[in-house]
């Protein structure tokens, strides 16, 4: 199937290289990072986890949601979402490497990186999110793809594949609680050490995901001949509706245990992140901008005629993503290190070279995802011909 | 020369386990000065170190001098830096010592005087835990340990150490320090030729002087602070009750940082 990638339009090529522009830029940054060390960040001894490891974070979650499309259709029978589940296990692929890769930038000395593997260390949560996450890839590597040729071969796909298949669902869960648990279990650390972490991280990754396939099906329309459908992109808007609310909720239930109980430490971080902490304020216009976000999709979610209208779906899968990223990719783990261990409040914001390793990353994930959705659409066009 | 050959693994093992070679390892296999340590200091048995702080024999100039004591015994550089800052012995006043502890009706002695402070080497370590490669470990002694040469880098027991007492090798000592304003700031550096620099990209802590400890010497910073003023530091084994950390904690209140967390600090502050 690898040589339908290889057939395609001026416009297909164009986005090939474009983002292979962005790759090189970030490859160069990260040559300059590589020989410089970490320093040309903006961590530092206090907010020692930044940009990267933030994008870890929100794209495990993007990974993980591939398995809304999955569930239904190999546990409920909805068939519709044959159509697009290898959209949804493209979609966990790409951005599984991007966050693999995330990791690997991060690292102050990525040669010695298999000392993970040839120190194994399973009290080390860092231990068993490298195997769920790797086990995940393979998983809708394997399914996806043999899915797929089953489908250009006018077959069913095979009983591993389906049993692989099912795996993969519960595995899709696992690979978040276990990001989470990255967090969640540090003593000292206020705004993560919460027991609800693991499910606001499910809650913002089902409907952060969905709604980035919805305007990926909404591309895919637009320049090819295939059509996603019409009711899977409604059904899939009723679980960014559902998601989006959990995910707002769960976040209330946070800001409630800490304002209400009164405990410094469980409202620094907010106070942090919303008004500014000893004068620090540098997130505080973001997180206003993801809360008016998060307000407007909820809106059009909720709503039955915005939500069904396609156009304003759009815009309200948007403000989801746009919402959701400033949360898990902003607010998150720069919260998390404010204030330090001393009570003290240290600025952290990405310099240039990290911003572009950072696009470099995001370029390599949306290349992956052209040249697999590519084959994906070729076989569909195929099979409908 | 009295070493056989028990004596000999196990101290070829620890220095393994220090990561000492070269000029570090052939000191302590010195003859003579081996069997001396091991004879007159016991201190290579201890079950579980420890450090008590008085800080009522402590002030600005000893905290001071204790720091550089320890900072040019294992060359940590002054990177001119807080973001970049390697910290292994430090200061830091009551209120950020000690957050939450504080009050407004506190004397002016602890509101403006100072706090020594350095890794807790805690007994119940989530450094330790945290780390993917066993880079650092809590050694049976109780020391917290770190092997610089297995680091990765991923800095995440810094992200669970809740006393901020891991420092990371943004850039290359090495190589940062031959830059114009640093090599003034730190113009001897190496200050230490028998203590390994660093690389950049790995985690480094206080040690309790690991390698010290293993010739029959006291930590560097007890040794400077009891030049001056005796017991300002006290050293020793928590689990020997005839030992001199014992005898001070039993005879006065000493306090611990964050003790509600659970994770057994092993450094105490009598206040």
């Amino acid at each position: 199937m690898l040589e339908t990638a290889l057939k395609g339009r001026q416009i297909y090529w164009g986005w090939l290289i474009f983002l292979l522009a962005l790759i090189g830029a970030g490859l160069g940054c990260y040559i300059y990072q590589f020989h410089e060390g970490l320093r040309i960040t903006g961590m530092g001894r206090d907010v020692s986890w930044g940009f990267y490891i933030a994008q870890l974070t929100y794209l495990v979650g993007v990974a993980a949601s591939g398995v809304m499309v999955v569930l239904p259709y190999y546990i409920h029978d909805y068939k519709a979402f044959g159509k697009i589940t290898v959209l949804g296990e493209f979609l966990a692929i790409s951005a599984i490497v991007m966050c693999g890769l995330f990791v690997f930038v991060d690292l102050g000395n990525p040669v010695r990186v298999m000392n993970i593997i040839m120190y194994p260390s399973p009290r080390s949560i860092l231990f068993w999110d490298m195997i769920v996450l790797n086990t995940y890839l393979l998983l809708n590597l394997f399914v996806g793809w043999n899915a797929l040729s089953a489908e250009r071969k006018g077959v069913k796909y095979g009983k591993v594949v389906k049993t692989l298949a099912y795996i993969s669902i519960p595995w899709a869960f696992s690979i978040h609680t276990v990001t989470a648990f990255l967090y969640a279990g540090l003593p000292g650390r206020h705004y993560w050490l919460t027991a609800i972490m693991a499910a606001r991280f499910l809650s913002s990754a089902f409907c952060s995901g969905p709604a980035l396939l919805i305007l990926l099906c909404l591309i895919v329309r637009r320049v090819t001949s295939f059509d996603p459908g019409k009711e899977q992109i409604r059904t899939l808007s009723g679980i960014v509706a559902y998601a989006m609310i959990l995910n707002v909720f769960f976040f209330l239930l946070e800001l409630f245990t800490a304002f209400y109980s009164q405990i410094p430490g469980h409202m620094h971080t907010f106070e942090f992140l919303f008004a500014g902490l000893e004068g620090h304020g540098r997130l505080v216009p973001w997180m206003w901008t993801a809360t008016g976000f998060a307000i407007i999709s909820l809106i059009l979610l909720i709503v039955p005629a915005t939500r069904r209208n396609e156009d304003t779906l759009a815009v309200a899968c948007a403000s989801v993503i746009i919402a959701t990223w400033i949360d898990k990719g902003l607010g998150l783990i720069i919260g998390g290190f404010t204030p330090n261990p001393f009570d003290r409040v240290t600025d952290y914001w990405p310099t240039a070279p990290e911003v572009m390793i950072t696009i470099g990353i995001y370029a390599l994930g949306f290349f992956i995802l052209t040249v697999f959705y590519k084959i994906a659409v070729s076989v569909k066009e195929e099979v409908v011909a | 020369m009295g070493l056989d050959r028990r004596n000999f693994l196990k101290i070829a093992g620890l220095s393994a386990l220090f990561g000492l070679g070269g000029k570090a390892a052939v000191d302590i296999f010195a003859p003579g000065e081996l069997e001396a340590s091991m004879e007159a200091v016991p201190l290579t048995e201890g079950k579980r170190w420890a450090m008590v702080i008085d800080i009522q024999k402590m002030d600005e100039e000893l905290m001071n001098k204790v720091t550089k004591a320890c900072h040019r015994e294992h060359n940590v550089p002054d990177l001119g830096n807080p973001k970049e800052e390697i910290k292994w012995i430090w200061k830091e006043d009551y209120e950020h010592s000690f957050p939450g502890q504080q009050h407004h009706y506190i004397g002016d002695d602890f509101k403006q005087g100072s706090f020594l402070l350095l890794c807790n080497h805690c007994s119940n370590p989530p450094c330790c835990r945290v780390c993917p490669t066993q880079a650092t470990w809590q050694r049976e002694d109780g020391i917290v340990m770190m092997d610089q040469h297995r680091c990765i880098g991923c800095r995440f027991c810094m992200a669970a150490c809740p006393f901020g007492a891991r420092s990371f090798n943004w850039g290359d000592p090495r190589r940062v320090l031959r830059k114009e304003d640093l090599k003034k700031l730190n113009p001897d550096y190496p200050t230490n030729r028998d203590y390994p620099t660093r690389s950049k990209g790995v985690v480094e802590k206080c040690t309790f002087c690991a390698e010290r400890l293993a010739k029959g010497q006291i930590p560097a910073c007890v040794e400077a602070a009891n030049k001056v003023k005796e017991n300002a530091l006290t050293f020793g084994d928590l689990a020997d009750p005839d030992s001199d950390v014992r005898a001070v904690l039993r005879k006065h209140y000493s306090i611990r940082r964050k003790p509600e967390l659970g994770t057994e600090p092993n450094v105490f502050y009598i206040v």
